[in-house]
């Protein structure tokens, strides 16, 4: 069972290498950039929302907090670009793990949670809106230096295999958490965290563990923004729109599930892209869209999207085989 | 006589103005089968949750196997061999049975595989072996005591505390239920019960401790317990007891 777990992520990551040999289209290739960069983002969130029941609306601080290191280390201390996104992901989960000392020892859950997490993005924004080193409202901007030593490629494949690649880690790393005891102990927390207690569950670890893994995630899609669209400021890194969007995404793919936000990221983007095209470029449609979108799945699919493809196939094929395929989504 | 496997001590609660435990005290000794008696309202729980480190006490002493526990969160109590169930049944609704069973069994059990077959075997100990697969949703209240006592028994404790296991069945689930205690004992493990359902209490216990208004008024074999006017006026009244001697006496 645990070893066949890993051969549904390698198909398709296979099967997603390979679109750029099919086609070299670049609008079809940065959409695929940005959802993936979403589908990592959205897994960050999967990891703590979707598993642990916490729901983060502030994904934004840790998304930012790479980009910006990431950044920073670059343009101001020199340091070359492979350090500068590793530490990038390194302080993201730093901060993931601050935060989550401050409100899960405070006892914070439920919408409470949601709302501070919100409130330390909404800060760190401000903060960087003004702070002198994150090059206040002008913003941050990465000398164009192409070459696999700065981490910049010319042709947009290279780029999109590398977010598939860090985006196959966070799948592996997923199904690796779902098949552990730290996966049980977090789903036990999720589910009750009273009872998850009583069998001896530090539930104040588990969720701070869970915490700093998602943060570490959502830091890891913002290094890419930066070393990708190589300008980042306030309101890109740590604005709201990369906390719902990196919320969407698992939600309407189905929340808890490893391909979940994969699937989501997909659908979003592809709404988002469509609304686009048939109204023009009306500036904050693509919300609207999201905010339908998000209705109707939390009104009929409120397991998402996964869920109902799952239940689709399992009315083609034998029962006993739903099951498994609802259970390890 | 073996030191006691846990000794509460004087031990109180106070929620604002109300307090709820009173200087509360009992011994379990190792290997018995002890009860909490005591009307609704007496402290009961509260003492429960005590004990396993849900809530701390605002004075007194709880001793567990000769250290000195008082204040110590609930998950570590856990891992020092420390069980409960919960009078309302908390399951995990969205998991199945076995995976219910094997977030117990994982305390000690560190592999996924290895957790989930000693998971199934605590199921088979307590009659849940046919729907391991079944959403813990979809138990019965019956099935759902059971998994409470399964988790618990999935943690390999040694002490066990079952808050109301028995309320809510019915006089068939509770005869099923009370071997299902004894043969836990049996396996070594101690067990301290609250319970309401007075022919299970009487039959299982061989110490009782009766809790009025969060203080102990009473201990002793089933049978001391019972005659104690004290026991007798807390749960029909003052003067209970004697009006029960003297109609004795009369006829």
């Amino acid at each position: 069972m645990s070893r066949s777990g890993f051969l549904p992520i390698a198909a398709v990551v296979a099967a997603m290498a390979c679109i750029p040999f099919v086609t070299s289209s670049n609008v079809v290739l940065n959409f695929l950039v940005v959802a993936l960069l979403l589908t990592l983002a959205g897994q960050g969130w999967n990891v703590l929302g979707g598993y642990g029941g916490q729901y983060s609306f502030g994904h934004a601080a840790f998304f930012g907090t790479g980009a910006y290191a990431t950044a920073i280390l670059q343009v101001r201390y020199g340091l070359n670009a492979w350090p500068a996104f590793a530490l990038g992901i390194a302080t993201g989960a730093l901060v993931g793990a601050v935060i989550g000392t401050l409100t899960f020892r405070s006892g914070l859950r439920g919408s409470y949670f949601a709302l501070v997490t919100l409130a330390f993005a909404e800060v760190l924004r401000i903060v960087a809106s003004v702070a002198p080193i994150t090059g206040a409202g002008v913003g941050t901007l990465i000398k164009l230096d192409v070459g696999a030593r700065a981490l910049q490629f010319q042709s947009r494949a290279a780029f999109y295999w590398m977010i598939l690649a860090l985006v196959a880690g966070a799948l592996v790393i997923t199904r690796l958490i779902e098949q552990s005891r730290f996966g049980a102990w977090l789903v036990a927390v999720r589910e009750n965290e009273d009872a998850a207690r009583a069998l001896g569950v530090d539930a104040t670890r588990v969720k701070l563990s869970a915490m700093t893994i998602s943060a570490a995630m959502a830091a890891a899609a913002g290094c890419f923004y930066a070393q990708y669209f190589l300008f980042i400021d306030a309101g890109i890194a740590y604005g709201p729109w990369i906390s719902i969007e990196a919320l969407l995404a698992p939600i309407i793919g189905g929340v808890g599930t490893v391909f979940g936000p994969l699937l989501g990221a997909l659908m979003v983007k592809v709404l988002g892209e469509a609304a686009k095209h048939v109204t023009g470029d009306v500036p904050g449609l693509d919300l609207v869209v999201y905010g339908v979108v998000l209705i109707l799945v939390v009104a009929f699919a409120p397991r998402g999207v996964a869920d109902v493809v799952a239940r689709l196939r399992g009315l083609l094929k034998r029962p006993a085989k739903k099951a498994r395929e609802a259970a390890h989504g | 006589m073996d030191k006691p496997i846990l000794a509460v001590e004087g031990i109180s609660k106070r929620f604002g103005g109300l307090l709820a435990v009173r200087e509360a005290s009992l011994t379990v000794e190792s290997g018995s089968i002890t009860a909490v008696i005591g009307p609704n309202g007496a402290g009961k729980t509260t003492l429960f949750a005590l004990i396993t480190g849900f809530l701390t006490p605002t004075g007194g002493r709880i001793v567990y196997l000769g250290a000195d526990i008082t204040g110590m969160p609930a998950h570590r109590l856990a891992r020092q061999g420390i069980a409960r169930t919960f009078q309302i049944v908390q399951p995990f609704a969205g998991l199945s049975v076995l995976e219910n069973i094997a977030v117990g069994a994982h305390l000690h059990i560190a592999g996924r595989t290895s957790a989930l077959a000693a998971a199934a075997d605590v199921a088979r100990l307590v009659g849940l072996d046919t729907m391991l697969q079944q959403p813990a949703a979809t138990l019965t209240v019956a099935g759902r005591k059971r998994l409470e006592l399964a988790r618990a028994l999935a943690t390999s404790p040694k002490l066990l505390l079952l808050d109301e296991v028995l309320a809510g069945l019915n006089p068939s689930e509770i005869r099923d239920m009370v071997p299902m205690i004894r043969a836990i004992r049996e396996r070594g493990v101690t067990i301290l019960m609250i319970e309401h359902v007075m022919q299970a209490v009487m039959s299982l216990a061989e110490q009782i401790y009766v809790l009025v208004e969060g203080h102990t008024i009473s201990q002793g074999p089933p049978a001391t317990v019972a005659a104690d006017p004290k026991v007798i006026e807390a749960y029909l009244g003052a003067g209970a007891a004697a009006k029960l001697a003297g109609g004795a006496h009369g006829r």
